[in-house]
């Protein structure tokens, strides 16, 4: 069973990981306007990439 | 009447163009780089975000832009020149948007601030919850003596360094509540629920310190994360749609046009000052209250006093913040500044009117206010009884106590609102119906009288031709009316189907008509006084006159008609058990003509904002519960003050604002399905209660026994939360 001492940590880091990418997608705005995203998902142009 | 000659002087057209304000609004950065927000009205769909974003992204010096579709607003970035945002603005508005400034409001931030937070701590609890329950699993389903105890204490450990910090972050919207309702020496759910979040947390540490077989980690964890979803559910229920908050007040936070001297400038409106000279155009809204001093125009004071046809103006009339300006360019002298006008005493009583409204207890919380003594009382007497009457030790008394305060389950009481109001709006928007505030259905569901306005609610708000009149004659005025954007000339238009006939040498007289040439013939089209007949008695119906040459002239009549269900709508709302009330600022004849057509027994004409938001509290005061059904701004305190309100998607933003429940359409059908909608969710509401009641007058006796094991209440717990989800569900079926 030693391989718990391994495994176990293991997925708490990849939880983490997921977590700190939610906490930073929330931070940065990215579910301030979610009706805005689901029409600009649309959108064919990429001119302007960076708008956000 | 001659024509509306503002200034024959020269005027500096740079400083006219509306927008050159926007660049004071710009608030400089580091390094030379301004930002600006502003309202963008006019934002229907996605091409409207790439047409505005893509336009702006590609003029001098812009850095960033983004366009939020949800709150209207507009963020721009760039580096340069302050004055570049004019540009910016003109730009926008040549696409054909409308652009006002924007005035960040402290309340707007802060529920999306709120809304961030509790979504963060959400994240938070439930990815510690499926890390946990990942360990819990592995210590339900088998013993110490078979994984050993070295094992076990090692996922004990593990669950504490994961539950613990996330007790501490995830766990601040109870506490904060808590600590403020103790603060103010009241109660609420979070205490107890805060009370169980720390005595279990430190009651499972200690267990883990001690090798003991069993810790509470995972319910902990559990129980902070069922109680966010059921807390981000009803701040977002709460929150959608009071985004237009702002709207009518920023376009009274703009900019006025100053005549001074022969030249006009621009000036914050908030500046403006008693005796200044302040030119309004067509189609412009009055920023204050003033007096006309040159210019004949119309104007539309439906906002104010609600009537519905247009009134003339002229030199030496009063004219009031908000009405809209109709016909011709006026310049006014200010009476009052912004802030004492008409419009602004409006909204102060507004503001008195939506403090009395937060008086409001939601049930939940009159359901905490008994809930919580009852089982702070039963987990207290539970740890009596085994340590002081069994003589059992004092940690598994104590563990006792805590699974009482856990199992009793504030998870299904916090979902069991929340959840049914979601549906129940889910549902009411799908029939465009959109309920602002969370708990108005609550409100709704309960309420025993309706006060109706008349124009725009009961009726549809805009003129609409009478027959009666002879196919030429109409030919002949729909053939002029073409020419004019006036109510009645587009009543008459709508009211005519056919060819045109040709009609040259149109000039419109403000406040008078129109006039032109067909077939060699004068004609002219308007007033009484211009071109009626004076001596045939006066109606109680808006009319309008046509004449050839010298000839008789002829009258066509308009009504406001009735939304066209609305006779049948309230013969229903009046099965249902409800009194109605016709209340108007109309005058006395035409509101009672109005309520008889609809069947609504009690009226009252001429009312004023103040008489009507008197009368609401009046019948607020007798213990009625009051639900206002209104339109325009002379509504907008009776809505804000009602125990509940609806405004129509036609209403002026501010009433919108003011309502808790918007609907759209031209029929009256949708207050009668709200009202359906909201008596059934509440019906719903109160048997969620009743489950949970059931299952905790199960649960709580097997707690107080001491058998239950720490899988026992979490199943136990998501059982009732499932429970009380599905319930809400059936309101999708019916209907």
């Amino acid at each position: 069973m030693d391989i718990l001492l391994y495994m176990i940590p293991l997925a708490l880091l990849l939880g983490l990981m997921w977590l700190a990418a939610f906490i930073w997608s929330v931070k940065s705005g990215q579910y301030d306007d979610l009706d805005g995203d689901a029409h600009r998902i649309l959108r064919d142009d990429d001119e302007n990439p960076r708008s956000n | 009447m001659g024509h509306s000659h503002v200034s024959d002087q020269p005027i500096d057209h740079q400083s006219l163009e509306p927008e050159s304000g926007y660049a004071t609004l710009a608030r400089s950065g580091p390094d030379g780089c301004y930002t600006l927000e502003l309202l963008v009205d006019g934002v229907h769909c996605g091409g409207c975000i790439q047409k505005i974003e893509s336009r702006l992204a590609k003029a001098n010096g812009i850095d960033r832009v983004r366009l939020n579709f949800s709150t209207r607003r507009l963020a721009l970035n760039w580096h340069g020149d302050a004055a570049n945002a004019n540009d910016y603005v003109r730009m926008v508005e040549r696409l054909g948007y409308t652009v006002h400034p924007y005035d960040a409001s402290e309340e707007m931030t802060g529920t999306r601030e709120e809304e961030k937070f509790l979504l963060l701590c959400m994240a938070v609890s439930g990815f510690a919850m499926g890390n946990i329950m990942l360990l819990s699993l592995a210590l339900w389903t088998t013993t110490g003596d078979i994984m050993g105890h070295t094992t076990r204490d090692f996922f004990h450990w593990v669950s504490g360094l994961i539950a613990l910090p996330t007790v501490i972050y995830a766990g601040r919207p109870f506490f904060r509540s808590a600590a403020r309702a103790l603060a103010s020496g009241g109660t609420n759910m979070d205490v107890p629920i805060s009370v169980a979040l720390v005595l279990t947390s430190a009651t499972s540490l200690y267990q883990t310190i001690t090798h003991a077989e069993h810790a509470y980690f995972d319910s902990v964890v559990m129980l902070i994360f069922f109680l966010l979803i059921g807390r981000y559910l009803d701040l977002r229920a709460r929150r959608s749609a009071r985004s237009a908050a702002t709207d009518l007040l920023n376009t009274l936070t703009g900019f006025a046009q100053v005549v001074e001297n022969a030249t006009a400038r621009q000036v914050p409106i908030r500046d403006l000052t008693e005796g200044m000279m302040v030119r309004v155009a067509a189609g412009e809204k009055f920023p204050v209250d003033g007096t006309v001093v040159e210019g004949v125009s119309e104007i539309d004071t439906s906002l104010v006093t609600g009537e519905t046809g247009p009134r003339g103006v002229a030199m030496g009339h009063n004219v009031y913040a908000g009405t809209l300006n109709l016909s011709a360019s006026l310049t006014i002298r200010v009476a009052r500044a912004a802030e004492n006008s008409l419009l602004a005493d409006i909204v102060r009583l507004m503001e008195k009117a939506g403090q009395g409204q937060a008086r409001y207890v939601r049930l939940a919380d009159r359901v905490a206010r008994y809930y919580t003594p009852v089982v702070h009382i039963l987990a207290g007497a539970g740890f009596l009884f085994w340590w002081g009457v069994m003589g059992v030790g004092w940690q598994p008394s104590l563990m006792i106590a805590v699974t009482i305060l856990i199992i009793t389950c504030p998870c299904a009481l916090a979902l069991a609102v929340p959840v049914v109001q979601v549906v129940a709006t889910g549902r009411l928007m799908r029939r465009g119906v959109l309920v602002k505030s969370g708990d108005a259905l609550e409100r709704l569901a309960q309420v025993d009288t309706i006060i109706l306005d008349k124009t725009g609610t009961l009726t549809r708000g805009h003129p609409v031709l009478l027959p009666g009149t002879d196919g030429q004659m109409l030919q002949l005025a729909a053939s002029l009316a073409v020419h004019s954007r006036h109510p009645y000339a587009q009543a008459i238009r709508a009211g005519y189907q056919g060819d045109m006939l040709p009609v040259t040498e149109v000039t419109e007289q403000t406040g008078s008509g129109l006039e032109g040439r067909c077939n060699g013939s004068r004609i002219r089209l308007g007033s009484r006084m211009w071109c009626g007949n004076p001596n045939t008695p006066a109606s109680d119906t808006l009319e309008i006159w046509l004449q050839i040459e010298e000839q008789q002239p002829v009258r066509f009549t308009f009504t406001d008609d009735l939304r066209p269900d609305a006779p049948a709508v309230i013969t229903k709302l009046q099965a249902a058990g409800l009194q109605l009330l016709l209340v108007s600022g109309d005058n006395r004849r035409v509101v009672e003509a109005m309520a008889n057509k609809a069947g609504i027994p009690v009226f009252h004409g001429e009312q004023t904002p103040p008489q009507k938001y008197a009368l609401m509290s009046a019948l607020r005061e007798l213990g009625h519960k009051v639900l206002m059904v209104g339109d325009g701004l002379n509504d907008a305190p009776a809505l804000a003050g009602a125990d509940v309100s609806m405004a129509p998607g036609t209403a002026i933003d501010m009433a919108q604002n003011a309502a808790d429940i918007v609907f759209m359409g031209e029929k009256l059908a949708p207050v009668y399905e709200t009202l359906m909608v909201a008596r059934r969710s509440q019906q719903l509401v109160r048997q969620n209660f009743v489950l949970t009641t059931i299952y905790n007058l199960i649960a709580i006796p097997v707690a107080m026994m001491g058998w239950v094991t720490p899988m026992i209440a979490a199943i136990a717990m998501s059982g009732s939360s499932l429970v009380v989800i599905g319930n809400a569900f059936r309101l999708r079926q019916k209907g």
